[in-house]
């Protein structure tokens, strides 16, 4: 435990300030957020995916991770969240590699949708203003956004995730400090 | 005035962790109501235990808070509520001005000044399911919300057209939200709804008693139900503002006498205020 | 120029300070203390504590003395703080079995091992205003004590008639009961839910679905098994000890209630239980909880479903005083704007409407 990195600086505060930035990156999807005070957690997880974890799962939220021990070890630490081994099991997903597929996951009941799991996604970056079209609610007309490393025919698989509203699997993309969400009301077109 | 012993916003982070995570799905899924675990609050239920829950999980020091009841900002729940955070939320700002707001926490009304985009209003909702006068058992309406089965509404609104002319409810029309799921505006006047739709700003629904959030996301298609040869018609008073002249916004009607005497103020304070230091000016 | 008249916060400061002034009424009475209210008026400090769920006789007295004697706002108050507490862990479920009898009565058998003790009931007192309570310095004398006799064990009614297998057993399970105050409660609720919702239910609404179900709204034929009350002890297990600890006593009311049921093609007729236990010295709600948890069982057991008090969404959704009064009070929370909508609805339907009736006052003449 000695080499155990701190979370939030402020659990309060800094939790509040990183639910508003996941919050507005889920009301608008494609906008990128930047969390103004994320913690540094242990690699490979990025600050914006430390800040996410501890914003939202605790004890109450099983959690599959597959970011290495030292990245288990902290968040089981600060969020004293149950650790699942099948991702199918989790009510948060969190991959800094190959995620396991969209339709793989909790997607909910059409009585039930929420509770479908959230994958929290780690990519290389993200840029506004080019890429992928985004279309639904939240976004006026269109937003562009450009995914850096998404995984692999992420598109197609996102095509079958959107279609089963309102069941489906919402995506947190993490890198850096900055979050976008898309949220499976989302329509996204190849750029 | 603060309340010592209490985390900020009264919530324990617990608490607000569910509530950030119900909120987050609602938003995923616009006009669907996510149970959650409403507490107990230290007001009484339908007194707007929802939308503190809300804004409690919400809100953070840097925030600008404004609570109306009835458009206004001094009515006596919205001055204990704004007082309510103001005791327990230290650093947060509270206002009158819609403008200013980041937070504006409601019951009955969207303020008539224009919202914009990263404001977020949280609206208290005493009934959140559109359909409990058609089928009262929450685990049949909650069935046919899944099926979109919204046939029932239909046939209300029609059979009220028939009877009277008109659609009947004159507050708390029901409106489709993302040509998906029927939805509960919550007890503001039908006049009001035309702002849902396609609104800039976040809007974010709460209903503690009957323990049911729900969210409609920025620029989202929001249509008050209706048929084509009877267009929804959002009613207002005629006449205009006593205090600003305004013939476009929502009045209240005051009873001056009692020999029938009356005339019309703007409910929205804040909007009529500024209206008036303009004429003045 | 008519002024809106709209409340301040300068009203609510006054009314709230008229408030503590009636709350203390003539100053030159002694104030009530709370040490009296939780000694002396321990059945209104036991009905706080079963319906704000909180075991905590000293804050529930402080309630009752801060709401005046209105014992739905003390259960709100009560609630209200308890929600704001952290939560350690989850009891072991409570032994009655083992419970230090106070009172046990049955009405089903005249005699039976550990004999019928009635303890401080108002059972057959009769109910005449003692004016001599209005003089203040009576002291009773020490109510006489019987010898608990030899044996002391107090089998229970229902496990005696489960040995001859006249009592449909209760299905054993190790799944771990859900928590309305944690999940909100969807429909079907199951047992272990509605057992939870009934225990803080307000007292006059159980007993008037219970009071229902005996005058034929429910196929109930119910006969109390047995009442127990006393104390229990409450254990936790830490899971880093791995041993149970005991952390206190706590008074309990249990009542079992023996219902007569016809039997089914698989089930053969026997004796069914609706089953009651409460926080405190409260017997009428822990008699009213078990006979509208066996009307609740009419689906399980193959009933018609006729009644109210058998229909779970009904009333697991409208037994919460707390919430009950909140959302029925809250009518006198200003409503004009909805109002003022309505008058321009019936205003405009009536304009459509009187053309209409003229025509059809002409159309009659002509005729």
């Amino acid at each position: 435990m000695s080499g155990l990195l701190p979370g939030f600086a402020d659990p309060v505060l800094d939790a509040q300030s990183a639910f508003r930035a996941v919050l507005e990156a889920m009301s608008r999807p494609g906008r990128i957020q930047r969390i103004p005070r994320a913690p540094s957690p242990p690699r490979p997880l990025c600050p914006a995916a430390g800040a996410v974890l501890l914003t939202l799962v605790d004890s109450g939220t099983p959690l599959f991770i597959d970011a290495g021990p030292d990245a288990l070890e902290w968040v089981r630490f600060h969020a004293g969240c149950p650790v699942v081994a099948d991702p199918a099991g989790a009510e948060f997903v969190l991959t800094a590699g190959r995620p396991p597929g969209l339709l793989s996951l909790r997607a909910g009941s059409d009585e039930e949708p929420q509770g479908s799991a959230t994958l929290i996604l780690q990519v290389q970056g993200l840029e506004e203003g080019a890429g992928w079209r985004l279309t639904g609610p939240g976004i006026e007309r269109e937003h562009r956004l450009r995914v850096t490393g998404p995984p692999e025919d992420f598109v197609a698989e996102w095509r079958a995730n959107a279609a089963r509203f309102p069941r489906g699997v919402d995506v947190i993309l993490c890198t850096g400090e900055q979050v976008a969400a898309l949220p499976r009301s989302l329509r996204i077109e190849e750029g | 005035m603060s309340a010592e012993g209490y985390n900020f916003a009264y919530l324990d982070e617990g608490t607000k962790r569910m509530i950030r995570r119900a909120l987050l799905k609602a938003v995923a899924v616009p006009g669907h109501q996510v149970p959650f675990g409403s507490r107990e609050m230290p007001l009484p239920y339908g007194w707007g235990t929802g939308g503190i829950q809300v804004t409690a999980s919400v809100v953070g020091p840097e925030d600008v808070l404004k609570v109306i009841d009835q458009g206004a900002d001094d009515t006596t729940n919205a001055v204990s509520i704004r007082r309510f955070f103001a005791r327990v939320a230290p650093g947060l700002r509270t206002t009158e001005r819609t403008a200013e707001a980041t937070i504006i926490q409601t019951r009955h009304r969207i303020p008539e000044t224009p919202l914009r985009e990263g404001q977020v209003m949280v609206y208290q909702v005493p009934q959140p399911e559109p359909l409990y006068r058609l089928e009262p058992r929450r685990a049949e309406t909650k069935r046919l919300h899944a099926l979109a089965d919204y046939g029932l509404m239909q046939v209300k609104l029609y059979e009220d057209i028939a009877r009277h002319g008109r659609v009947g409810s004159s507050y708390d029309h029901p409106v489709m939200v993302g040509g998906r799921y029927l939805m509960a505006p919550s007890p503001i006047p039908s006049f009001d709804n035309p702002k849902m739709h396609m609104s800039p700003a976040l809007q974010l629904f709460g209903a503690g008693r009957e323990r049911r959030l729900y969210a409609v996301p920025p620029y989202t298609e929001v249509r008050s139900l209706d048929f084509d040869d009877h267009p929804f018609e959002p009613l207002r008073a005629k006449g205009h503002c006593a205090l600003c002249g305004a013939d476009h916004t929502y009045l209240d009607e005051m009873v001056t006498d009692d020999r029938g005497g009356r005339l019309f103020v703007c409910s929205d304070t804040d909007y009529c205020g500024e209206r008036q230091a303009e004429r003045a000016a | 120029m008519y002024v809106a008249v709209k409340g301040g916060e300068a009203a609510i400061a006054h009314a709230h300070a008229w408030l503590a002034e009636e709350r203390r009424g003539d100053a030159a009475v002694p104030e009530i203390g709370t040490d009296q209210i939780g000694g002396q008026l321990t059945l209104a400090v036991d009905r706080v504590m079963a319906e704000g769920s909180c075991y905590d006789p000293g804050l529930a007295a402080l309630a009752i003395k801060q709401a005046r004697g209105d014992l739905i706002e003390a259960v709100f108050l009560l609630r209200a703080y308890r929600t704001t507490l952290p939560r350690f862990g989850a009891t072991l479920p409570l032994d009655t079995g083992a419970m230090r009898l106070r009172r046990r009565v049955s009405a089903t058998y005249k005699d039976l091992p550990g004999g019928q003790v009635l303890g401080p009931t108002f059972d057959y007192t009769h109910r005449l205003l003692d004016f001599a309570l209005a003089a203040e310095g009576h002291v009773p004398s020490e109510a006489p004590e019987a010898d608990p006799g030899e044996d002391a064990a107090c089998p229970r009614v229902t496990a005696m008639l489960a040995d001859e297998g006249l009592m449909a057993p209760e299905e054993a399970s190790d799944v771990e009961p859900g928590d309305l105050t944690r999940t909100p409660l969807s429909f079907p609720a199951g047992r272990p839910l509605r057992l939870q919702n009934l225990a803080r239910a307000d007292e006059g609404f159980l007993l008037s679905m219970a009071y229902s179900t005996q005058r034929g709204y429910g196929n109930n034929h119910p006969f109390v098994g047995e009442i127990r009350q006393g104390e229990v002890t409450v254990e936790i297990l830490p899971p880093e000890l791995g041993f149970a600890i005991e952390i206190g006593d706590i008074t309990v009311t249990e009542c079992q209630m023996v219902n007569q049921f016809h039997g089914s093609r698989t089930e053969p007729p026997q004796f069914t239980r609706g089953y009651g236990l409460v926080l405190g010295r409260t017997e009428r709600r822990a008699m009213s909880m078990a006979l509208v948890d066996r009307a609740l069982r009419a689906e399980e057991l193959g009933e018609e479903i006729t009644a109210p008090a058998q229909d779970e969404e009904f009333v697991l959704s409208h037994s919460d005083n707390v919430e009950a009064t909140g959302f029925l009070e809250h009518l006198k929370l200003p409503h004009y704007v909805d109002f003022q909508s309505e008058l321009e609805a019936v205003r405009a339907m009536r304009a459509a409407a009187a053309p209409e009736a003229a025509r059809e006052t002409l159309r009659e003449a002509a005729e």
